[in-house]
């Protein structure tokens, strides 16, 4: 059995779904933008709350995807990726690479910005924050797998969205820096993963930033390491055989 | 034997679902589980489809374990579940692709593969409607369509026909019918309904888990003596201890209907009518359906 056909078919599943439904989508957009509009002119800031934005839209836009595979379920159609012979490894991989692209292409749209954002728009930067929103997206994707994977309704879904990432989103450096925060924040921020998603963007806009975050080569390395660990767990989970 | 289940049980905490079941079907047999819901028929299929593992006991298809071996056997059954498991907001062509692809099939072989699906179940003119526009009998179709895509030994159905209007149950019946024909395709399907079940070769009547009795349709009616008389009575009782004193029949009251197995049960409905003027408000006779059987067997109907 090839490994990455099956990938490839779940993958290419995802997008022609997201095209077909796409005035579904850009609804939960706009809270981002919003937020940042509203925000970065409040304060008169518009580069600071610019990577926290990235974040947001790519966590939103990565969970959102990954209710599909509720959706999978509820409709039967994971039934029959169940009982094929194509391997659980290659199932996870094709659905993760799918809601993973759904939401970079998402979250790309918003480097239309980076001018408004005061930061010059050229090649090497687009490459390389794309490159980074792939990564926080597949890293955000394989945890929504994980909580997918058990969970029959959507409901469940936005109450960790809600309790659990939007949190975890606040104290990530998207709002206030780590320099401006209390010893013990400052620890909590360390601890948090999603601080290394924000200061990787934040590191490739200003390289030269220093308000306390941690550096890039970190950001990235913590970031993939996340990710990895993630989608390894979520074809775990997948892999155990049901008894009920 | 291509499907081989040994033994087999199944507890949902402490409800026992499946108990010591044990059975097997012939290559090219259409072998129907008959028996009410919740009798067990959808965790023994849920089994045979690799989906599930049993508390105890084995299931064998084509010589390969359903729990240690399911890639073997994922490669040799079609299933073609009770919900349906298409993508709904894809085209017929491109769910039949995708199944194919995560079969592991490609280039020319997948087109070959799905012209003839397409062909087989008179699909190709709706190939590039989205599922969602079709009706239920057009779905279902394409369910089969799918099942069938990497050629399987056996189809494995459960509740082929739940759902559906009498033309198209007809219909998907006729396809079971001239694939085991046409292709020597093993299937075993899952029924509540008598119709489905009495045009299978062989059954199994499954009760509460456990088999109840097995037979070709023809065989399991033969144990039912005769023919079965049904009334409608004014008394209370159904009029059952004086038929049993009388004329010596063993007659059982379910749902207010008694009802009489006997040889010979025209002659009966003149005599028990005669006998009892005025107390039997209807009478019917009918030869002995697999309701009978069941009703026999467990003391309980089927539906």
């Amino acid at each position: 059995m090839t490994f990455w056909l099956p990938v490839y078919t779940l993958w290419r599943r995802d997008l022609i779904r997201f095209w077909r439904e796409r005035t579904r989508v850009a609804g939960f957009l706009g809270t981002p933008i919003i937020f940042w509009l509203i925000v970065g002119s409040g304060f008169g800031d518009m580069g600071f709350f610019y990577p926290g934005t990235l974040t947001l839209t790519v966590m939103f836009s990565a969970i959102f995807s990954m209710m599909s595979l509720i959706e999978d379920r509820r409709e039967g159609f994971l039934l029959s990726m169940l009982v094929s012979p194509a391997p659980r490894s290659s199932m996870v991989l094709g659905k993760v690479l799918g809601s993973s692209t759904l939401a970079w292409l998402q979250t790309v749209v918003l480097l239309v910005f980076l001018p408004l954002a005061g930061f010059p728009i050229t090649v090497p930067l687009l490459l390389q924050l794309a490159g980074v929103l792939f990564l926080i997206a597949f890293t955000f994707t394989s945890l929504g797998f994980l909580f997918a994977w058990k969970m029959d309704s959507t409901q469940g879904f936005h109450a960790i969205m809600n309790l659990v990432l939007f949190p975890l989103w606040m104290v990530s450096g998207s709002l206030f820096s780590m320099q401006q925060a209390h010893g013990w924040m400052q620890w909590l921020m360390r601890c948090n993963p999603l601080t290394y998603s924000v200061s990787a963007i934040r590191r490739l806009l200003d390289p030269s930033v220093a308000d306390g975050s941690p550096a890039l080569p970190t950001s990235l390395m913590v970031t993939a390491v996340c990710g990895i660990a993630l989608w390894m767990a979520s074809t775990a989970v997948a892999r155990q055989k049901s008894s009920t | 034997m291509i499907v081989e289940v040994e033994n087999l049980s199944h507890q949902y905490g402490s409800r026992k679902a499946l108990d010591g079941l044990s059975f097997a079907v012939p290559k090219g047999q259409i072998f129907g589980l008959l028996g009410p819901n919740g009798g067990g028929k959808s965790t023994l299929f849920r089994i045979l489809a690799t989906m599930m593992a049993p508390s105890e006991g084995k299931a064998r298809i084509g010589g390969f374990d359903v729990v240690s071996q399911p890639q073997q056997v994922r490669r040799r059954i079609g299933v073609v579940f009770q919900t349906q498991s298409l993508d709904r907001k894809l085209t017929v062509d491109e769910n039949l692709r995708s199944q194919g692809q995560l079969f592991g099939f490609s280039g020319a072989d997948l087109s070959r593969r799905v012209e003839d699906a397409l062909a087989r179940l008179r699909l190709a003119d709706r190939r590039s409607d989205i599922v969602d526009t079709l009706s239920g009998g057009l779905k279902r179709r394409v369910e089969i369509a799918k099942a069938l895509l990497h050629e399987p030994e056996v189809l494995l159905m459960d509740e082929p026909s739940t759902g559906l209007d009498p033309g198209v149950r007809r219909e998907v019946t006729q396809h079971i019918e001239d694939l085991r024909k046409t292709r020597g395709v093993t299937v075993l399907l899952t029924t509540h309904i008598l119709d489905e079940a009495e045009r299978c070769d062989r059954l199994l009547l499954i009760h509460q888990g456990r088999r109840v009795a097995e037979g070709s349709p023809a065989e399991l009616k033969a144990k039912v003596g005769g023919d079965v008389v049904v009334m409608e009575t004014s008394s209370s009782d159904g009029l059952a201890p004086q038929l049993r004193e009388r004329f010596n029949v063993d007659a059982q009251v379910h749902d207010g209907h008694t009802r009489v197995e006997i040889a010979d049960g025209h002659r009966f409905i003149a005599t028990v009518v005669e006998a009892f003027p005025g107390a039997i408000t209807s009478i019917a006779l009918h030869k002995p359906t697999l309701e009978d059987v069941f009703l026999d067997e467990t003391g309980e109907q089927l539906t």
